[in-house]
């Protein structure tokens, strides 16, 4: 049942001169910048741009929807042969839905929480009149089949909180084709899950595109996602497009800067190796078991992190990867084991270690802005551990600030008075890294540090990283669930997953085959900027569990 | 150490417009300028009430208990006529400034003591401590306040002191709750975090790192909460169980001169009013304050 | 349903203790009344005989623990004692009282509820309009005003300057209903405004609140009428808290009837235990704050209970 396909000359959509505004503060800020885009039938369009770059809002334009708070100024949104503004609400209203659908990035929160799937799956084309309540059911088990869902038969009936996040993406993605529209906005629908969940997201919903031929609108700051999805990417920045141009031809060879930076981030590798390994390891993690009240999440964990060494710990969401850092820092006493610095071992609880004891485990954040007191100035956030635990006073203090400024390549002139909220994300992160560095530890522990940040930030913050090692030579304990940030700055790895580690090693070993099943699973899992690489991994896991089956 | 090298990294990130030190008093005062009507409004009246508060001797044309006339004498020769004692209006009702809106005031002051303090320490401290005291102000909140105070009030007595105690106990709770609850937010902040993992004292922790960031709310709610103090103290001193004689107050001169509304006679709203008008205000700026410190959200 | 039943169990358990926690703290304001109870009420000249048939009247020679168990155990039958200042049996003082003061509270609230329900929802429906901020400075001036005010005003405006309602609100047992409701307005009245301003408020807020979760901007974007995004997708999540609001509006409507009584001169348990305090008669104000809090309590355990019936996360759980 696919809508019916009337003048065929002109494109899908296509979208003139856009500018949106958005409120702030009583007054009207620009957020997207004079836009033109067309998208043909079939076609899937990326739109790709770090945080700020007005993506999202854009997706929701072609639906001639602006957010609260949001107003659209200027600009022409044709859509098959209609410009969606100049229509009356109820007729704008008619659209959505059916001919245009959404797929938001947040299934768990997009889905109402007192209704069942099946109903609001059955309600567009129901309230739309497309079809019966009947009909929309057998076709919502269909889809739901399509999909891969488990139990299609039943999986309808049950409320959004009794449903995965992976099955719940499934499920929208469903609603979404209800009414098989023509056009489908994807507003980073797999960035919330974890990169197993997502490969398979990724994978039905390009099939689903493909059997449908519907058009998509693909929104993501991933681009090795982008690169499997789209048939053309457009690069955007503070609302205006950088670059245009299909799939292949923009990765094998963009025009502008900006997209040449950006397609070269992953190129960053660790400059130099790892020093041998002294006798007595920094830090020293013995069977540890802890448990969050009557929650195990760490199941008898050994590892060892040497001086001037970077360890990357790996896992997904609920792995324990932060659990152990937590159980390292003594906020976490572990219920067995116990964790060694430099041969001795620490006191299980941080409220029992020394200054000293205290000051050799520093930590960096993956939230850059909540971790630094937006009520206390550079000098103050900076200048609290060495009054703290070097009792630096006066002049010196402030000399060893401005010192360090410098170190995270910072002008202390210009930095030093301010707030926290008077930085960018990235040198909010150095400000933290510069704390750290502070206390003069010969460890850190980095949680997350480069997630938060787009991507050539995180770069950057991984070059100091990787020079600060050189210089002071610190070890590094560096969880991530990101393998590409592993690939670059890792010495040695360890991969968890459920609280317990399934794999450790160097870096080589642990990235070349054989591997235990699960980091296999997680390797083959993380998204490459070439586009074939999700046919290849399909294709690879395809045969791989026909040769199971065989034996 | 080597050379420092500006990263090209930095250059793709919004860095937000600096707010020099010396322009902040500035943006406070293109805030007010900017403000609505009613938070003008509001700040005028309080300004106002302080003055008279703070001059009531000097303004006032008699003493504050000095009989001056018969009893219930008309506008006029007293520009607002005399009470059921022949006490002059106009005076009793500038001393009620000083007397209702300063106990009202040492009250709130007194309650946000206890409640701030213990509901911050009950936040950062959390366990059993925290179970212990949220499990006092959940008893204490059981019972409705006014009743409580009715209660303890004839278990202790009227007089100022136990008014002040009873009252500041009882309206902790409510601001315990909040404390609490604002401190919360900022305890799971990884900046405090690190603090603890520093190894500062609780002193340290209370005191610079949640205490600036809550004090939008706390001072949003040091309005409101003052607001119902000074509603519940003069409801008391309406019923008779308040402020009590000679003292000028404005719930106790409603009260003594509620008859004379019987026959058409408005003067004893006045007191009413001017506790009408004074809580209008304070709500209006809490408001306006609410608002902006909120992020333009509601 | 297993664990919804337990949730609901727990909360009624936590309620009870709640109550009996408070009947303690009431009951042991007598232990801390300063100086001899019964010296207080005989008076300076009486013989010590007196005083001691006195006290052991009233149970005072006895331990505290077994003069609350008995405490306890009357007012489980009704029985509050006897008061101290006329000697009657409480439980006779209070009945009528009781029923008045519900009756009052009962209609404000039959007035406010909807009044308050569809303002507060249409504030927020209307938001940042002339009309949503015309009702906030409204309710803001309406919360800001002591209760007496609002009284005093009302009395000025419909019996003193147009003779429309009586300014007292003198009923007796056999007055009857229609008359009961002509003669309660006035008062009714001025609960009403006092407490639509605090409800509505609260209405507004959960609202807007809830217009802003994504799966409202997702119903939009499902091309669905606004009727229909307001009954099926905001209303059924906007149950439990408007209940809330409800209920708690209810809880404050009881306290908030005190000082009415008191204004319009009412027959009812507010002026028995203003009375009562200031004749500084324990017993009495003991069994008013008893049944104050009481009124109180339930009432925040019913919105408890009814929030956890209307969270659809815990009536099907995973």
């Amino acid at each position: 049942m696919t809508s019916p396909k009337k003048k065929e000359n002109h494109p899908l959509l296509k979208i003139t001169g856009l500018h949106i505004e958005g409120q702030s503060d009583d007054a009207w800020i620009p957020i997207v910048k004079g836009v033109d885009l067309t998208l043909d039938r079939g076609q899937v369009l990326g739109l790709i741009g770090e945080s700020g770059a007005g993506k999202s809002t854009i997706g929701l334009a072609a639906m001639g929807y602006a957010q609260p708070g949001c107003r659209i100024t200027a600009g022409e949104i044709w859509f098959d042969g209609v410009d969606l503004r100049e229509l009356r609400r109820r007729e704008r209203r008619s659209f959505r839905g059916v001919r245009i659908a959404y797929v938001a990035q947040s299934a768990a929160a997009s889905f109402n929480p007192a209704h069942k799937l099946i109903d609001q799956f059955s309600e567009i084309p129901v309230e739309h009149g497309v079809h019966s309540r009947a009909d929309a059911e057998a076709d919502a088990i269909d889809l739901f089949t399509r999909l891969q869902m488990p139990s299609p038969e039943t999986i309808g009936y049950r409320y959004p909180h009794q449903v995965s996040g992976g099955q719940l993406q499934r499920a929208m993605t469903a609603m979404a084709l209800s009414c098989r529209p023509d056009l489908i906005i994807f507003d980073e629908p797999t960035t919330a899950l974890d990169v197993t969940t997502q490969i398979e997201v990724l994978a039905t919903i390009r099939d689903i595109v493909e059997q449908f031929n519907t058009a998509a609108i693909y929104i993501t700051h991933d681009l090795a996602v982008v690169a499997q999805m789209a048939d053309k990417i457009i690069v955007l920045r503070y609302g205006e497009i950088v670059e245009a141009a299909n799939t292949r031809i923009m990765l094998s060879d963009p025009r502008e800067d900006y997209t040449k930076s950006l397609w070269a981030v992953r190129s960053f590798k660790k400059t130099a190796a790892a020093p041998e390994p002294e006798p007595v390891p920094l830090c020293k993690v013995e069977h540890v078991t802890a448990a969050y009240g009557d929650e195990p999440v760490l199941h008898d964990i050994s590892f060892e992190i040497h001086k001037g060494h970077t360890v990357a710990v790996v896992g997904e969401s609920g792995s324990g990867k932060s659990t152990a850092a937590r159980v390292i820092t003594g906020l976490l006493p572990p219920l067995k084991g116990q964790v060694l610095y430099k041969g001795d071992p620490l006191p299980p609880d941080y409220r029992h270690r020394t200054k000293d004891q205290l000051r050799q485990v520093q930590m960096i954040y993956q939230m850059a802005d909540t971790a630094l007191n937006p009520r206390q100035h550079i000098r103050d956030i900076i200048g609290r551990p060495l009054a703290f635990y070097l009792g630096m006073r006066g002049a010196k203090k402030e000399a060893r600030i401005r010192e360090l400024l410098d170190l995270i390549e910072l002008e202390p002139d210009a930095f030093i008075g301010r707030l926290p909220g008077e930085l960018s994300g990235g040198q909010k992160q150095r400000i933290c890294i510069a704390r750290a560095l502070a206390a003069e530890p010969e460890f850190i522990i980095c949680d997350e540090v480069t997630s938060a940040l787009d991507q050539l930030v995180a770069e950057g913050i991984l070059r100091l990283l990787d020079r600060l090692q050189q210089e002071l030579s610190l070890a590094f304990m560096f969880i991530t669930h990101d393998l590409a940030t592993v690939k670059a700055i890792a010495d040695e790895v360890i991969v968890m997953l459920q609280g317990e580690i399934v794999e450790q090693g160097s870096k080589i070993s642990i990235f070349s085959p054989p591997h235990p099943e699960y980091t296999e699973l997680l390797l083959s899992s993380v998204p490459e900027m070439d586009p074939d690489w999700l046919d290849k991994t399909l294709e690879e896991r395809k045969h791989l569990s026909i040769k199971s089956a065989d034996q | 150490m080597t050379q420092p090298i500006k990263t090209m990294g930095e250059s793709t990130d919004a860095v937000p417009p600096p707010i020099r030190e010396t322009s902040r008093f500035k943006n406070a005062l293109q805030e007010l300028k900017k403000a609505p009507l009613t938070a003008k409004f509001g700040l005028l009246v309080i300004s106002a009430y302080i003055f008279v508060a703070l001059f009531a001797p000097l303004i006032a044309p008699y003493g504050e208990s000095q009989i001056v006339g018969p009893e219930y004498e008309p506008w006029g020769h007293f520009v607002l006529g005399t009470d059921n004692l022949g006490r002059d209006m106009l005076t009793r009702l500038i001393y009620g400034a000083r007397n209702t809106v300063g106990i009202a005031f040492v009250t709130t002051l007194f309650a946000f003591f206890i409640g701030g303090s213990a509901g911050i320490f009950a936040a950062i401290l959390g366990g059993w401590v925290d179970s212990v005291f949220s499990r006092i102000v959940d008893i204490l909140m059981a019972i409705p306040q006014l009743i409580f105070a009715l209660l303890l009030l004839t278990i202790f007595g009227t007089s100022i002191p136990v008014l002040i105690g009873i009252i500041a106990v009882l309206d902790s709770t409510r601001v315990f709750r909040l404390a609490r609850a604002v401190s919360q937010n900022v305890v799971v902040m990884d900046y405090v975090e690190v603090a603890r993992l520093r190894g500062e004292r609780i002193g340290w922790i209370t005191l610079r790192e949640v205490l600036p960031n809550i004090t939008a709310p706390l001072v949003a709610e040091f309005g409101m909460r003052f607001c119902f103090v000074f509603l519940l103290i003069a409801g008391l001193s309406f019923l008779g169980l308040g402020l009590q004689p000679p003292t000028a107050d404005w719930g106790s001169m409603v009260r003594d001169n509620a008859t004379l509304i019987s026959y058409g006679d408005i003067t004893p709203l006045l007191p009413a009013a001017a506790i009408a008008l004074l809580t209008v205000g304070t709500n209006f700026v809490v408001d306006w304050f609410l608002h902006k410190t909120s992020g333009l959200k509601s | 349903m297993g664990t919804i039943l337990k949730l609901i169990a727990k909360r009624l358990a936590t309620g009870l203790v709640v109550l009996w926690l408070v009947s303690l703290i009431i009951f042991s304001g007598l232990e801390f009344l300063p100086g001899d109870l019964a010296q207080e009420i005989l008076g300076q000249s009486a013989t010590p005989e007196s005083l001691a048939a006195f006290r052991k009247e009233l149970g005072l020679d006895q331990p505290m623990h077994t003069r609350y168990l008995k405490w306890l155990g009357g007012v489980f039958h009704g029985d509050f004692g006897k008061s101290l200042s006329n000697q009657r049996q409480i439980s006779e003082l209070i009945g009528v009282r009781f029923a008045n003061t519900m009756f009052l509270a009962s209609l404000a609230a039959i007035i406010a509820v909807p009044i308050a329900l569809t303002l507060g929802i249409l504030a927020a429906l209307y938001r940042n309009t002339f009309f949503d901020r015309l009702i906030n400075v409204l309710t803001l001036s309406s919360i800001s005003f002591p209760e007496f005010f609002i009284a005093y005003i009302l009395i000025y405006l419909f019996s003193v300057k147009i003779n429309f309602f009586p300014s007292l609100a003198n009923i007796s047992p056999d007055t009857p209903l229609w008359d009961r409701v002509y003669i309660c307005l006035l008062p009714a009245m001025t609960l009403t405004l006092v407490v639509v301003a605090h409800m509505m408020r609260l209405t507004r807020a959960s609202i807007i609140n809830l217009l802003a979760s994504p799966y409202i901007e997702m119903a939009k974007l499902k091309g669905l009428k606004k009727a229909r995004i307001i009954l099926y997708h905001a209303l059924p999540n906007a149950l439990a808290p408007i209940i809330n609001v409800v209920v708690l509006n209810l809880a404050y409507l009881i306290v908030g009837v005190v000082i009415v009584e008191v204004v319009f001169v009412y027959p009812g348990l507010g002026q028995l235990i203003v009375d009562s305090v200031q004749k500084r008669d324990m017993p009495v104000v003991q069994a008013c704050s008893l049944i104050f809090a009481a009124t109180y309590v339930l009432l925040n355990l019913t919105a408890d209970i009814l929030s956890i019936i209307t969270n659809p996360r815990m009536l099907y759980p995973k």
